[in-house]
């Protein structure tokens, strides 16, 4: 019976999909809409060829097989946003990069949203959606809850990546920073977060440990939090329901307020909560060590989500934006140093007894090092937030700087270590293909991000430091052209670090495919019993 | 600690950790952003910002589509070099009718809030189509392509319509007018009276820019995206602006 709702479901989908194509106002749209009726097409085929079947799910058994999914999703999207992050980077040094007959396809205004959305939601994303799916199976001893909702989740997902980057090519953009995809982008990512909430806490009320593990209230917490920052931030009304363009509800002062608490907070907690509950589980796991303390862990974690929230006005100090709000901004943001460091203090002491694994153990050596960039960089916000030395950095690519010192430091390390850990397992292989790769992976990647990072303060504040120059008689000393001209060179190794770091990538997509092609099998605990 | 061990009340029930969670995240926002909706100097009107003309708001679109807002800032910070530079610090009520604001965080180029007026439209045909022929040392991309989009508006009146149910106080007959104004304000050598009345002098104090934006014939994004540029930064007469005194 369920199957036949699907089918019709799925079947009314692709219609509609089509006639949406065909009164199409935009190319993007009309592109999108082809796309839905596809996927629409696809899985209702595939649901047609397995109707009736008798579905056997063993519910003793954990429900890896969208995990899988969600490592290969990483890996690939991995690689897409940071190929498309090193496209950019080249075209800000060689601007001729941006090719004339591309038609402004390939321009770095259109190619920029698609960087940042595929590293922060389609990376990212995956990862916080396979770790997530891993971490709360494991933690509560349960099979994931819904059946296969986990893998509407995941497919639901791709869709929401794919449309929203094909649309970002084709011209499709809400215009806001981080919150780029347009209005039916943004109800598809509503149905499938909420699909992924409803999975999540079914799984908690399955659980057989009586305890909740630390790591799900910060999954938990990142879920809830991001629901409400996408709901708020993305209020709009569709110009019509046959076009991309949508009109925001709030306008000036209002929507830079809401953008912000929105754009910080998509760093608190899809790049932050979120990451960290991964730490709290991997972290433990590789080193085979309980977490330092649990005391912290509940005074960070509440410390951490409600201190989080009030930080985004620290981006619109001396803009148009009340004092008394961008002064509240920075007071929570040098607060919320406390907590970041509390969660750091707690992922690197949980190595206390097994340090000596640092020389061993190159995943070890990856978490740990993206915990150490997780303190640097929630020691460099804090500091960018106080009005003095926002006024310097602030429109700086020190901004540029910071970001990537934790995105690539923290959340990408981070997550290549998790891919490491849990590759093997899910494949059932005998460890990972060469741990040598291992630690080429490591050095690239770690000269990667110093050379971006250090490219970026010098420019940042050379920058910053230029523009505000006068001379004896008051008149300003460069003109912006100038700035933009000395910067060349710092670009030049910023495009390079940042080709570090994706060839380390490379080598990782390598070492895993390896890992599940030519790894032998573990041998099965039931191999070791006795026939009889 | 006594204190802490009240938290397996919370760490044994699912929904409570989701409910509290929630209220803890939502505190911040709250009391930062609802105010926004009620305080004098974020709501306050200044005289002279007035609705973008319907061809501006369809430049405007372009802008936003081409993701200008990625190396543009248009905000203003009162600080001396910015004052110089770029000119008087941005109002909050400036942008007011920007659905969505476009502010920005980045300068990878200047600051566009007042560079309307700034530079001639030839100046900015020729920094479009390539940059560097003007500004040797510019990184910015391409964008002669928009030179060949004609566009007709179709569907400026939706738009127009769309910005007035969020709260742009278009009227009645600047909404059934659109079509009309998008393609008079391009048009020097048509009928632009209804246009200048609706947006101009009369009524907000500044003449509306009527001119062939892009200096071709047709109409195209060109045109659009131009006339948006012209009119940033243009709608205050700051010389007989007088800011309130709790600001």
């Amino acid at each position: 019976m369920w199957d036949y709702l699907k089918l019709a479901g799925l079947g009314v989908l692709a219609v509609l999909a089509a006639i949406a194509a065909n009164y199409a106002h935009d190319l993007a749209y009309q592109v999108n809409a082809i796309t839905v009726m596809l996927a629409a097409g696809i899985s209702f085929l595939f649901v047609l060829r397995t109707a009736g079947d008798p579905k056997t799910v063993n519910q003793a058994e954990y429900f890896d097989s969208v995990i899988r999914a969600g490592a290969i999703a990483t890996s690939f999207w991995g690689v897409v946003g940071m190929l498309v992050g090193v496209v950019i980077a080249s075209q800000l040094a060689f601007p001729q990069l941006n090719f004339e007959f591309l038609q402004g396809y390939g321009n770095f205004g259109r190619l920029r949203p698609l960087h940042t959305s595929a590293v922060i939601f389609a990376f990212g994303g995956n990862a916080l959606i396979m770790s997530s799916f891993y971490i709360v199976q494991r933690t509560s001893a349960a099979r994931l809850f819904g059946g296969s909702l986990g893998w509407f989740v995941f497919w639901g997902w791709q869709l929401v990546i794919v449309l929203a980057a094909t649309g970002y090519v084709l011209g499709a953009t809400q215009g806001k920073e981080y919150a780029e995809p347009v209005w039916y982008v943004d109800i598809l990512i509503t149905v499938v977060w909420v699909a992924f909430l409803i999975v999540f806490m079914g799984t908690l009320f399955k659980r057989k440990e009586p305890h909740i593990y630390v790591a799900n209230w910060f999954l938990l917490a990142m879920i809830v939090t991001v629901a409400m920052l996408h709901l708020v931030n993305n209020a709009a009304i569709p110009v019509s329901i046959f076009s991309s363009q949508q009109v925001q509800v709030y306008s000036g002062v209002q929507d830079a307020m809401v953008q912000w608490w929105y754009g910080h907070n998509a760093v608190g907690f899809f790049l932050t909560a979120g990451f960290l509950g991964m730490m709290y589980y991997f972290v433990p796991k590789q080193a085979e060590r309980p977490i330092y303390s649990y005391k912290l862990s509940i005074i960070h974690f509440w410390a951490l989500i409600f201190l989080y929230i009030w930080a985004g006005p620290h981006h619109l100090h001396y803009t148009a934006l009340p004092d008394w709000a961008s002064t509240l901004g920075m007071v929570f943001s040098i607060m919320l140093w406390m907590p970041s460091w509390g969660g750091m203090i707690n992922g690197l002491m949980t190595l206390s007894g097994a340090w000596d694994k640092l020389r061993t153990d190159p995943i070890i050596r990856m978490m740990v090092v993206s915990i150490g960039f997780y303190g640097m960089s929630t020691f460099e916000g804090p500091m960018m937030s106080i009005r003095a030395v926002n006024s310097l950095s602030h429109y700086t690519d020190w901004t540029i700087g910071h970001v990537h010192s934790g995105a690539l430091g923290w959340n990408g390390m981070i997550t290549f270590g998790v891919l490491y850990y849990l590759v093997p397992r899910l494949w059932n292989r005998e460890g990972l293909y060469s741990l040598k790769l291992v630690s080429w992976h490591f050095w690239l990647a770690t000269i990667g991000i110093v050379l971006y990072a250090s490219s970026m303060w010098v420019t940042g504040i050379m920058e910053g430091l230029m523009w505000r120059e006068v001379d004896a008689n008051g008149f300003l000393v460069n003109a912006f052209a100038d700035t933009v001209a000395a910067k060349f060179p710092m670009y030049v190794v910023r495009a390079l670090g940042g080709g570090l770091f994706l060839t380390g990538a490379l080598i990782m997509c390598y070492n895993l495919w390896m890992t599940v092609r030519a790894q032998p099998a573990r041998a099965s605990q039931h191999s070791a019993v006795p026939a009889e | 600690m006594a204190f802490l061990d009240k938290h397996k009340a919370i760490e044994t029930h699912a929904t409570l950790l989701m409910v509290l969670s929630l209220l803890v995240v939502a505190i911040g926002g709250i009391v930062q952003i609802v105010p926004l909706f009620y305080l004098q100097n974020t709501i306050e009107e200044v005289e002279g910002v007035r609705p973008y003309t319907p061809l501006e708001l369809a430049g405007r679109q372009i802008y936003i589509r081409e993701g200008c807002y990625g190396c543009h800032s248009q905000m203003i910070r009162p600080l001396r070099d910015e004052a110089e530079r770029y000119g008087h610090y941005s109002l909050a009520a400036e942008s007011m009718y920007d659905h969505p604001f476009q502010w920005g965080s980045k300068r990878t180029g200047p600051d566009l809030a007042r560079v309307g007026g700034r530079y001639s439209d030839e100046w900015h045909q020729d920094h479009f189509e390539n940059a560097r022929s003007v500004v040797p040392e510019s990184v910015m991309p391409p964008y002669g392509f928009l030179y060949n989009a004609v566009i007709d508006g179709k569907y400026i009146q939706d738009l127009v319509e769309t910005n007035r149910m969020v709260g742009v106080p278009y009227s009645d007959e600047m909404v059934s007018a659109s079509l009309a104004d998008f393609k008079a304000q391009a048009d020097p050598l048509g009928d632009s009276a209804g246009l200048e009345e609706r947006y101009g002098e009369a009524a907000f104090g500044t003449p509306v820019n009527v001119r062939n934006f892009d200096g071709q014939d047709a109409l195209t994004e060109m045109d659009a995206l131009i006339a948006y540029i012209q009119v940033l930064g243009t709608m205050v007469d700051f010389s007989t602006y007088t800011p309130v005194a709790n600001r």
